[in-house]
């Protein structure tokens, strides 16, 4: 055996020794850190009230059947610039429920830019705006509409 | 206190994270909203077991409301609900039955024994500050039913369409209101001879969060703030005020638009001009002075304050749909009520107007209470029929059968109600 060969021999021994230990330390101390943090082992048990944890994935930008879930709005070219621009610090309810033109809806963001503290929208103002006159159309109503949607039912007397 | 702080800071921060309910366990969602937000939950350890973060609710307004499931909620943030015609049959409004108009979030962890009142302004003689224990022993109590519309109700039916939550008929009540005179504790701080009108000053938050703005802050003039029936309520319905109404103090100005029975009120001004808080101004609860045509823009300059409410009515009972047998006389009921003025006059049509009769109607409980009609009704043959009601005010003035004035806000609408009858 040379003396090359020899020191080799010498530095694995050296090497696993050291793997050994390592091993080991990783071993204890988890074994350690588990104990700090459960000291019954309860998670050994066929213990009922298990943790359950749910890794689901929290899509907030789903969209089911044209509609985006989380705000309710439709489906459309602008959706996300509506969704990020008009639903910080009031319900998209609040959008859905008005039908306006282009010019009402631009003087709208006028107001609530200067009493409101809505930003400055760039770009995006007009793809909401578009958006907006898109999915949200104006109906025309006349000066008193039918009655609709009516449930009817057996009135008992 | 601690799971009220935690709440609200973490509804502050995540704003975003809509979770489906799940039952965590406690530690898990501590952790993993945690990590969610990037930013430690104050107070975390010291949630109760079983208690659900709110940002993990479902948040069922019905429930935290205490609101009749047929309730319609037209925006949640800020929270506004209105009722249908069919809930508000009883003659004194429950609050399962109450519309809740809110303009900015309602506030959170209000200690009544802290609460205090004070009245300030230009015109005030004194400016002084009552605890709610000092208003409740010092003042003389009160007791009225009091209509309250919003001054929006009936937006939804207006061509071209009006900005807003588009109300339809449920944005009115009567509750019984319990408290104080404004006008005693007005006088105890002593209002100066150039007093022109009151604002109030309340506890809610801007939906912008920033709290430089009131969310509201609307008043009356002196004339209606010396009114008897001017209260400052801490009692509807012989209970304590609900949350959403206005706990633990609320200004309550019958006839007027609702927006001028502040909420949660703290401090209410003399001013020695027309009150210029939020919604005074520009456009808010204000109509053309003039009448313009549909559609025209109007200046703000040339928009009036709305004072008294319109006389206008409301068909109760039955439910609209109903069906019944020919030869089967409908039983009708319902509330009428004018604003500042009583309702004189009360008229059924089921022929669309080309006829009317007049039924029976009540005096009202005291001034500003809604007045209560009913009849009964027979019709001539099988088919379709609207019952259509109209109210006339003691000066005259009937509602109208097609929508009143255009105005660029929407308010005012005191088009008859009508319910859809079919005899079969």
């Amino acid at each position: 055996m040379t003396k090359e060969e020899e020191f080799k021999k010498y530095a694995k021994k050296v090497y696993h020794l050291m793997i050994l230990a390592f091993s080991i330390f990783i071993i204890a101390g988890g074994a350690t850190i588990y104990y700090v943090n459960d000291p019954n082992f309860s998670a050994f048990k066929n213990n009922t009230e298990a943790l359950v944890i749910t890794p689901e994935e929290i899509d907030e930008n789903l969209i089911e059947n044209g509609i985006h879930v989380r705000t309710g709005l439709v489906d459309g070219v602008g959706l996300m610039a509506v969704v990020n621009n008009c639903t910080n610090c009031h319900s998209a309810k609040l959008v859905t429920q008005n039908k306006m033109s282009a010019e009402r809806w631009n003087e709208t963001i006028k107001w609530m830019q200067e009493t409101q503290n809505l930003w400055d929208l760039g770009d995006n103002q007009e793809i909401i705006v578009n958006y907006l006159v898109t999915n949200y159309p104006v109906t025309e109503k006349g000066r008193r509409e039918n009655l609709t949607n009516i449930e009817w039912y057996d009135l008992e007397n | 206190m601690h799971i009220v702080y935690c709440d609200f800071y973490i509804r502050n921060i995540i704003i975003f994270i809509v979770l489906k309910r799940r039952d965590f366990v406690k530690k898990t969602t501590l952790s993993s909203l945690a990590t969610l937000i990037g930013a430690e939950i104050v107070y975390g350890s010291n949630l109760l077991e079983g208690y659900n973060l709110l940002v993990l609710q479902d948040p069922d307004p019905f429930k935290m409301f205490n609101k009749n499931k047929e309730m319609i909620v037209l925006n949640d943030k800020p929270w506004n609900i209105e009722a249908q015609a069919h809930l508000l049959d009883d003659k004194i409004t429950p609050n399962s039955a109450m519309f809740i108009r809110n303009n900015g979030l309602i506030p959170e962890a209000i200690d009544a024994k802290k609460w205090t009142l004070t009245i300030d302004g230009e015109s005030v003689v004194q400016q002084k500050t009552y605890t709610l224990e000092e208003l409740k022993s010092k003042f003389e109590h009160h007791t009225y039913q009091l209509t309250l519309e919003c001054g929006g109700n009936g937006r939804s039916e207006f061509n071209p369409p009006a900005k807003g939550n588009q109300w339809t008929v449920g944005a009115v009540h009567c509750a019984t209101w319990t408290g104080v005179r404004l006008r005693d504790v007005l006088e105890d701080a002593g209002i100066k001879n150039n007093a022109v009108y009151i604002g109030y000053h309340s506890a809610d938050q801007h939906l912008s969060g920033d709290p430089k703005k009131e969310p509201i802050s609307r008043g009356t003039p002196m004339v209606k703030s010396l009114q008897d029936e001017t209260l400052l309520a801490f009692k509807m319905n012989g209970k304590d005020i609900p949350l959403a109404h206005g706990y633990p103090l609320r200004l309550v100005a019958g006839g007027w638009p609702a927006s001028v029975s502040g909420k949660w009120v703290n401090r209410i001004s003399i001013r020695n001009k027309i009150h210029d808080g939020t919604k005074m101004m520009g456009t808010a609860y204000r109509v053309p002075c003039e009448p313009v045509a549909p559609g025209e823009k109007v200046k703000d300059e040339d928009m009036c304050i709305i004072e008294s409410m319109p006389v206008k009515s409301l068909i109760t009972y039955p439910k609209s749909g109903a069906v019944l047998k020919n030869g089967t006389p409908l039983k009708i009921r319902g509330h009428a009520w004018a604003g500042e003025l009583e309702v004189s006059k009360m008229e059924l049509s089921i022929d669309f107007g080309a006829t009317w009769r007049e039924c029976p109607i009540e005096k009202p409980a005291n001034r500003l209470a809604w007045q209560h009609f009913s009849a009964s009704i027979d019709f001539p043959k099988k088919g379709y029929y609207e019952v259509w009601a109209k109210a006339t005010d003691t000066q005259g003035v009937a509602q109208p059968m097609l929508l009143p004035g255009w105005n660029p806000k929407g308010y005012l609408n005191n088009a008859c109600h009508r319910i859809a009858i079919k005899v079969t």
